[in-house]
């Protein structure tokens, strides 16, 4: 008993568990934010993407009868609808903002006319824990972290891959020039356009990947808004996280956790209804923004000096 | 190849842009392994020219002949591949990347290995003496050091011709000079430097060649220096024999009006950028604010304007404490302030003439709670007459208004509210030589009747002509304060740089 809870074994492992698993969900979405964000696009149709990467993945893996192709149709239709973003507020310069908002209102509303005749369908292909023979008979930890989706070993692996890429390579170094400062990126031989479809596009599929970790694994199956606007979080995750691969990294847990607790109110006894507890990522993601605005206020910026900006380059 | 093959040739160069012809038939010829200066006042089409030498702009007519070979550049990128690199007067560095990562940037090995990198740009620093850390932060180095980075990128793609786009204007005299021995070996090495400058005197110091450039076109090409007085060069500049300088007449200093003291206040870094200063203005004197640029200069025009806040010290007006009172306040006190940022700070520019007159004393033309439009605009046409504002309509866009002409609007509506104190921050940057000459003389005139003015400027020509004392601010400090007789440029230049004269 600690402040008057109780911290049952199963249930404690149960919420860590399910901490990652939403955690890892929610830091697929955001690197592909992050990555977008570092070329110097914000898109806010993380929301759309990650619904019509739900819907297409669950309806490919059912009709193929594989959750890996439905994956791969997931992260291609993912990229595919960031395009649209990519149109228009990158290749065109349109409003970022006003462009994102419509990708996430058009991803959602599309995704679920896709998805009318998928609703309620059983899902009979979805992703299997990963079993990692020994370890994952260790106590805790084996139920914790090595029982867990492909999903969520993927989701750490492509961080990984993201931070070497973007800190080490001749197109990471160019990428984020596009985000620091497009003219000078565009002087030294860059094509930003170019940069920016592909950090956008890479975004969409990351998302969209994101979008099918819900339908194939998290829970299975297509219901009409199963994303919930944790796209708007993993937007939100790519502030707190100061647009950086560990720093997303580590608040995708804490958000993580604060998406599993609500469904375990029970079993720690906690006071309230459910329904107050399931506002917590919510509230956490306000209060992660004010909190940003007010630290950034007296700081250098941590964001990308370029972000939002579109570039055109004859101009005078 | 010829004893001494031509590095350039540009050939009949036009370029347009939407009212202004920059070039027209502007021509241009380098020799290998020398220093070309390319002179003009403002608007002569030097940087336009050079822009489609370095592959910004594409021209509209015209050849441009690398080592008598016909190129057309679609980019930058394309230029510097076939070895021209430019440095902006604007540099194009990412301010958060270090100097190594900004200079391999165009042209980096696929996976990087940054202790690699950053021994072989050490190394190529080394080379040609450019004193500068691989591993700093761009937004840690002085304007100089940013400037050696620009020119460390262009011999890291091996740039066998170097344009420096008015490379002296952000640097210390000492700086400048070190900047001149580093073109020499540069062009003792074999490449080939154009220097672009309207200062005669640097001109004289570190170029062998020099062309002049007036109206887009070129009115003396490829002249040897050493032949050539500073007198000469700035006739064939200007057209005609350039005018004595503005010089107020002296006069007998009145009260104290604006006064600051032991002022400290940071920077957008939360750096202290101003660190102890005390100054004051008197009544009918032009105190000039000298020194490099970011020592402090904005910071302190800020705080004295209300427009960020001071960390200690004290602004009086009239000896009335206002290091608190708002912007608006202080407007009202009798101070008006002619921002660096004269589009964006000064003025809207998507709003019209009419709104940006009035942007400061809307209040005064109201009909309840609304604008009254006819009184705002009586009072718009009063500011555009009597200041001689070029524009179409008073209800057009201020956008399409020129420099000189939005400067003009900004001065005039400050100087309407019949102020006490001006403080103008760099009024006359970038402007042609008709509009630094209206704008100098309203300054002198607004002093005549007896207004304090405070006059922050990069140029010391300027302030040496048009001030009654000098400030010299290096570092967040008063380095050196001269009055009007006694101020003479080298002095100036050693304390701008931090050296005690």
């Amino acid at each position: 008993m600690i402040f008057g809870l109780t911290f049952p074994e199963t249930a404690v492992i149960g919420l860590l568990f399910a901490a990652i698993q939403f955690g890892a969900m929610i830091y697929l979405a955001s690197l592909g934010e992050m990555i977008a964000e570092r070329a110097g696009v914000l898109n806010l149709g993380v929301e759309g993407m990650m619904a019509m990467g739900a819907v297409g993945g669950f309806v490919f893996a059912i009709e193929t009868g594989s959750p890996w192709l439905g994956l791969l149709a997931a992260a291609v239709i993912g990229a595919a609808v960031a395009m649209v973003h990519g149109l228009f507020a990158v290749a065109l310069g349109a409003n970022q903002v006003v462009s994102g908002l419509a990708l996430t209102i058009f991803g959602v509303g599309l995704a679920n006319f896709w998805g009318t005749d998928y609703e309620g369908v059983r899902p009979e292909v979805q992703f299997a824990d990963v079993d990692w023979g020994p370890l994952s008979d260790i106590s805790w930890i084996g139920r914790i972290l090595f029982q867990q989706s492909p999903l969520a070993y993927s989701a750490v692996l492509l961080g990984f891959v993201t931070w070497f890429v973007l800190n080490r390579t001749r197109g990471g170094l160019a990428l984020r020039a596009a985000g620091e400062s497009a003219a000078t990126a565009d002087a030294a031989g860059h094509s930003v356009l170019g940069l920016r479809l592909f950090a956008v596009a890479i975004g969409g599929a990351f998302a969209g990947i994101g979008g099918a970790y819900l339908s194939l694994s998290i829970s299975p199956g297509w219901t009409v808004g199963v994303v919930a606007g944790r796209g708007w979080i993993a937007v939100a995750l790519v502030i707190f996280g100061a647009w950086k691969v560990r720093r997303v990294a580590l608040g995708a847990f804490l958000f993580g956790l604060a998406m599993a607790l609500p469904n375990r109110t029970e079993s720690f006894d906690l006071p309230w209804d459910p329904i107050l507890w399931s506002m917590l990522p919510y509230i956490l993601t306000i209060a992660v923004m004010i909190a940003g605005a007010l630290v950034l206020r007296n700081r250098p910026p941590a964001a990308p000096a370029a972000l939002g900006l579109p570039f055109r380059r004859e101009e005078r | 190849m010829d004893a001494a093959p031509l590095a350039v040739e540009l050939k009949g160069i036009w370029k347009r842009f939407p009212g202004v012809v920059a070039n027209a038939g502007t021509e241009l010829t380098v020799k290998r392994g020398s220093i070309h200066a390319v002179l003009g006042e403002n608007g002569a089409g030097k940087s336009t020219l050079m822009n489609v030498l370095a592959g910004v702009y594409r021209p509209e007519e015209g050849d441009v002949r690398l080592f008598g070979e016909r190129v057309v550049f679609a980019n930058p990128a394309d230029a510097l591949a076939a070895g021209v690199g430019m440095v902006h007067q604007e540099f194009r560095l990412v301010p958060t990347f270090t100097v190594a990562e900004n200079v391999v940037l165009g042209a980096a090995d696929r996976v990087l290995n940054m202790g690699a990198v950053e021994r072989r740009v050490a190394e190529l620093a080394e080379q040609f003496s450019l004193d500068v850390d691989p591993q700093r932060q761009i937004w840690q180095l002085s304007m100089g050091e940013r400037q050696r980075v620009e020119i460390l990128k262009a011999l890291w793609r091996d740039a066998e011709i170097l344009i420096l786009d008015e490379p002296t204007a952000v640097l210390t005299p000492n700086e400048a000079d070190e900047l001149g021995l580093v073109i020499r070996r540069m062009a003792n090495d074999g490449r080939s430097v154009i220097f672009i400058s309207h200062k005669l005197h640097e001109v004289k110091q570190y170029c062998d060649e020099a062309t002049v450039l007036r109206g887009g076109k070129t009115v003396a090409a490829s002249m040897p220096v050493a032949d050539l007085t500073p007198r000469q060069l700035a006739e064939l500049m200007v057209g005609e024999a350039t005018e004595a300088a503005l010089r107020p007449e002296p006069r007998q200093a009145g009260e104290q009006l604006l006064s600051v003291q032991n002022l400290r206040a940071l920077n957008n870094r939360n750096l202290e950028a101003l660190s102890n200063i005390s100054l004051s203005v008197h009544g009918g004197e032009i105190v000039g604010i000298a020194g490099v640029a970011g020592n402090g200069q904005r910071e302190l025009s800020d705080v004295i304007a209300g427009l960020r806040e001071s960390t200690s010290g004290t602004v009086t007006l009239f000896g009335e404490d206002i290091t608190t009172a708002t912007p608006r306040q202080r407007f009202r006190a009798g101070l008006s302030y002619i921002p660096e940022d004269r589009v964006g700070v000064g003025l809207a520019p998507q709003l019209s003439v009419t709104d940006n007159a009035i942007l400061r004393s809307y209040r005064e033309h109201t009909r309840g709670p609304l604008i009254a439009v006819d009184r705002a605009k009586a009072f718009c046409a009063d500011v555009v007459d009597s200041f001689k504002v070029r524009t179409g309509s008073l209800d057009q866009r201020i956008a399409g208004l020129s420099g000189g002409n939005l400067q003009r609007l900004l001065v005039g509506r400050e100087l309407t509210a019949k102020p006490s104190v001006i403080v103008a921050s760099q009024p006359t940057r970038g402007l042609d030589v008709q509009g630094v000459k209206a704008i100098q003389e309203l300054l002198i005139d607004a002093r005549n009747e007896g207004l304090g003015v405070l006059m922050i400027s990069e140029d010391l020509d300027e302030l040496l002509a048009i001030s009654d004392r000098i400030i010299v601010m290096h570092e967040g400090r008063i380095a050196a304060e001269y009055g009007g007789a006694d101020a003479n440029r080298s002095a100036i230049g050693l304390a701008m740089a931090g050296e005690s004269p």
